[in-house]
């Protein structure tokens, strides 16, 4: 057990340690800065931009400084931006949906997949296009090569450097004075895509060929085994998306159950290179944020208050697990080993209570093991991190949600200490506050209300045939599968608690449409945030002011997370996993 | 509007296409080119081409001359995978570990309390190629019977065919189950 606690540190601190290092990557990426990638893919850069018309404004010499660099594209003010956003996602989602939806006639299916049904469509492209790779279809029976290739993989890059487009606009915002421009959305998307997540993939997906993740056109093999069985073997384009789904904190498997299956996670070693890519951009984005506003100090109070959530979960998390079932040690089976149900020898129980952790708390939602099948406080850690949906967080908008805790944690210690609250050397008024708040509420009343109809229907609709429905598991389990499809779909996530049959049109449907307003609510409120704020002056900081950049703040932001976390959680997770843990 | 219409369908023409396709083509190439083993699926032949499966993939075993894999939820079913689904305290879980562990109990002679918990849960896709040491170890009594030759025979390939953590810590060790069946019938003659 020991070693698993040392590979479990060990793959956190090279996570923050490379953080350091990408970090200052993209912020010269993101200011126009030069960099040692830039012969290769600034050509490329350039490419993208001239192909859809969108040409520097003045001069086509590369300034060197941030100011200068930006300047050279068309600006955008917060309404702009938001528009080319949404207008952009609009348009992919209505070419990939077309493509799941024609899929058996298209090419590249050479297991002969059949086109997908309206409302399962709708779910997969809502969920890919939102980032959260919520999957009601199983990849090796639900798409065909050319789907997996151009739509899968295709949006697990645009919707990831989407949301770190909207991140830097919104740090850009905070960061300017008298301000009313944010930048230019295409130029971000563009260099997110092809300068940042294209080399990172690449270099991913080159180590997971390596430790045996497949990558090959041709169809599935029958193999005959030892014993004289036909074993059908399903292959396909396997390690390009593997590395972009942990990269864009996507989380879409190629194969139903996702990096448990040996062909996604082959070795320890992949399983290390996933679990480092899944982390990687959220906390590298954090130092981002620090050279944007010139503030290092305030990216380590901000990285140190996400640690101070993560790794208590963390531990907890490895503690329930390396536990064991004391059900099954009851049979007199030892649980030394651990909790090993819906687990993989090679990754043991540790490692997969790291995973199951770190796939939530950043909104990515690959498993290495299966969520369904931990134990019941175990399995609450995940929630937990999908609940509070800011600990390192999504690429871009796991950040942007951090920001409205932060401008909430301002407003509440300004409250305090009986200051008018400032960030930044801006006053956060009634405004601020109003925006912060719909992204801050949308996310309980989705996963709240979502779970609430959900059980309504279930109780009273149940086919008294089978008693339990679409429910794999009875009692508090079965609640939970319910609490954690919603709290998945809110937090953009795509994990699961797989027990629950959620194919059927109103998991579809309901789960779809709490995913698309739970991407763009989040991500244009805070826009218009940043918009509002972009426009006021900065006052220079007084002895008076309220520092941001402290410990004493870390701590108020640690607690308002804490404390707004159980008020809006702690009824549900009673109701679901602690009853469970307190039952068995 | 026309001027946003524009650059977005542009955009995801553009980008499908380099990351659809440029960016699949130059991994399959690199795959082709430095790992075409491990790109097609780690498949194994045998001497007349056929395929025996695929060294990450669990195979179903049964017959007393070979280890058996860990428990799966889709009865190694390498088209469709996954896991069992069951909640830690689900009645059905129970019972399905219960008749695990009964008949491990009857096919190796031995103790609840000598089956690594391995050997009664299933995994996580249903596939899971390997087995800890201890639940070969468990297994090699009966293989060794059942091909009439010295338990410690039986008990050097186990030794030579178990892996140990990458870097000493990364991962648990862990006997590649297709591999050592494979190596007994080499060694040991096919029965």
């Amino acid at each position: 057990m020991s070693t698993e606690y040392l590979a479990v540190g060990f793959t956190i601190l090279f996570t923050i340690a490379t953080s350091l290092v990408l970090g200052r990557y993209m912020f010269k990426v993101f200011a126009g800065q030069r960099t040692l990638l830039d012969p290769v893919l600034v050509p490329m850069e350039r490419l993208v931009l001239r192909f859809i018309g969108v040409r520097p404004s003045h001069g086509a010499g590369r300034g060197d400084g941030a100011s200068a660099a930006e300047a050279e594209y068309d600006q955008q003010d917060w309404k702009r931006y938001s528009l080319s956003l949404l207008i952009s996602n609009v348009v992919m989602w209505l070419v990939t949906f077309t493509i799941v939806s024609l899929q058996r006639v298209l090419p590249m299916n050479p297991d002969g997949i059949a086109n997908m049904e309206p409302t399962l469509a709708f779910n997969t492209i809502s969920s890919f296009v939102t980032n959260t790779n919520l999957q009601h279809y199983s990849g090796e029976t639900g798409l065909s090569y050319f789907s997996q290739m151009f739509v899968i993989s295709f949006l697990q890059f645009v919707t990831a450097a989407t949301g770190l487009a909207a991140c830097i606009a919104v740090i850009r915002g905070l960061a300017g004075s008298r301000l009313t421009q944010l930048g230019n959305f295409y130029v971000d998307l563009t260099r997110a895509t092809v300068r940042v997540f294209l080399p990172l993939a690449l270099l991913v997906g080159v180590v997971l060929m390596w430790q045996g993740t497949p990558m090959t056109f041709e169809g599935a093999v029958t193999a005959t085994t030892l014993e004289g069985n036909e074993q059908t073997i399903a292959r396909g384009v396997v390690a390009p998306e593997v590395s972009i789904k942990q990269l864009g904190t996507n989380g879409g498997g190629y194969f139903g159950p996702n990096s448990t299956h040996p062909y996604e996670n082959p070795t320890p070693l992949s399983n290390f290179v996933q679990t480092w890519s899944i982390t990687i951009i959220p906390m590298s984005m954090v130092w981002t944020l620090g050279y944007m506003v010139r503030r290092r100090r305030l990216a380590v109070v901000v990285f140190a208050t996400m640690l101070a959530l993560y790794l208590p979960m963390v531990a907890f998390a490895v503690m329930q697990e390396a536990g064991g079932s004391p059900a099954i040690a009851a049979m007199g089976v030892d649980q030394s080993t651990g909790s090993m149900e819906g687990k993989e020898v090679r990754f043991g129980a540790g490692l997969s209570a790291l995973w199951a952790v770190t796939t939530t708390a950043t909104s990515n939602g690959s498993v290495n093991a299966m969520h369904d099948s931990l134990t019941p406080l175990g399995g609450l850690m995940p929630m937990v991190g999908m609940w509070l949906n800011n600990i390192f967080g999504g690429v871009g908008v796991g950040f942007i949600n951090m920001l409205i805790f932060i401008i909430v944690a301002v407003f509440v210690a300004g409250m305090m200490i009986g200051r008018t609250p400032e960030f930044l050397g801006k006053k956060v008024e009634a405004k601020e506050m109003k925006l912060a708040s719909l992204a801050l509420l949308w996310h309980p009343l989705a996963i709240l209300v979502g779970t609430a109809v959900a059980c309504y229907i279930w109780a009273t609709t149940a086919d008294p045939g089978s008693a339990l429905g679409w429910l794999k598991n009875p009692g508090p389990h079965g609640f939970s599968e319910m609490l954690y499809e919603f709290s998945s779909a809110a937090a953009n996530n795509g994990s699961g608690f797989e027990g629950l049959g959620d194919n059927t049109p109103f998991w579809n449907i309901a789960t779809g449409l709490v995913m698309l307003l739970s991407r763009y609510i989040p991500i244009i409120a805070p826009l218009a945030l940043a918009g509002v704020l972009a426009a006021k002056p900065a006052a220079p900081e007084t002895a008076g002011s309220l520092s941001a950049d402290s410990p004493t703040f870390g701590f108020t932001l640690w607690a308002v997370i804490v404390i707004l976390g159980l008020l809006m959680f702690l009824p549900v997770a009673v109701l679901g996993p602690i009853a469970e843990h307190l039952a068995r | 509007m026309l001027k946003e219409l524009k650059h977005a369908v542009l955009f995801t023409l553009v980008t499908m296409v380099l990351l659809g396709g440029g960016y699949h083509l130059v991994l399959w190439g690199v795959g082709r080119v430095a790992f075409p083993s491990q790109a097609d699926g780690s498949l194994i032949r045998r001497a007349d081409s056929t395929i025996v499966g695929s060294r990450l993939i669990a195979q179903k075993f049964t017959r007393p001359e070979y280890f058996h894999s860990r428990p799966s939820g889709v009865d190694y079913n390498a088209a469709s995978t996954g896991g069992t689904n069951y909640g830690p305290s689900n009645p059905d879980h129970l019972k399905a570990v219960q008749e695990r562990l009964d008949a491990v109990k009857a096919s190796d002679s031995v103790q609840p309390n000598q089956v690594p918990s391995e050997m009664v849960t299933a995994s996580g896709g249903g596939l899971d190629p390997h087995i800890p040491p201890a639940a070969a170890e468990l297994q090699a009594a009966r293989v060794a019977t059942a091909r009439g030759v010295p338990i410690d025979r039986v008990r050097e390939l186990i030794r030579t065919h178990t892996e140990s953590p990458t870097f000493g810590f990364l991962g648990r060790a862990r006997v590649n189950v297709l591999d050592l069946n494979l190596a007994m019938d080499e060694a040991l003659g096919k029965r």
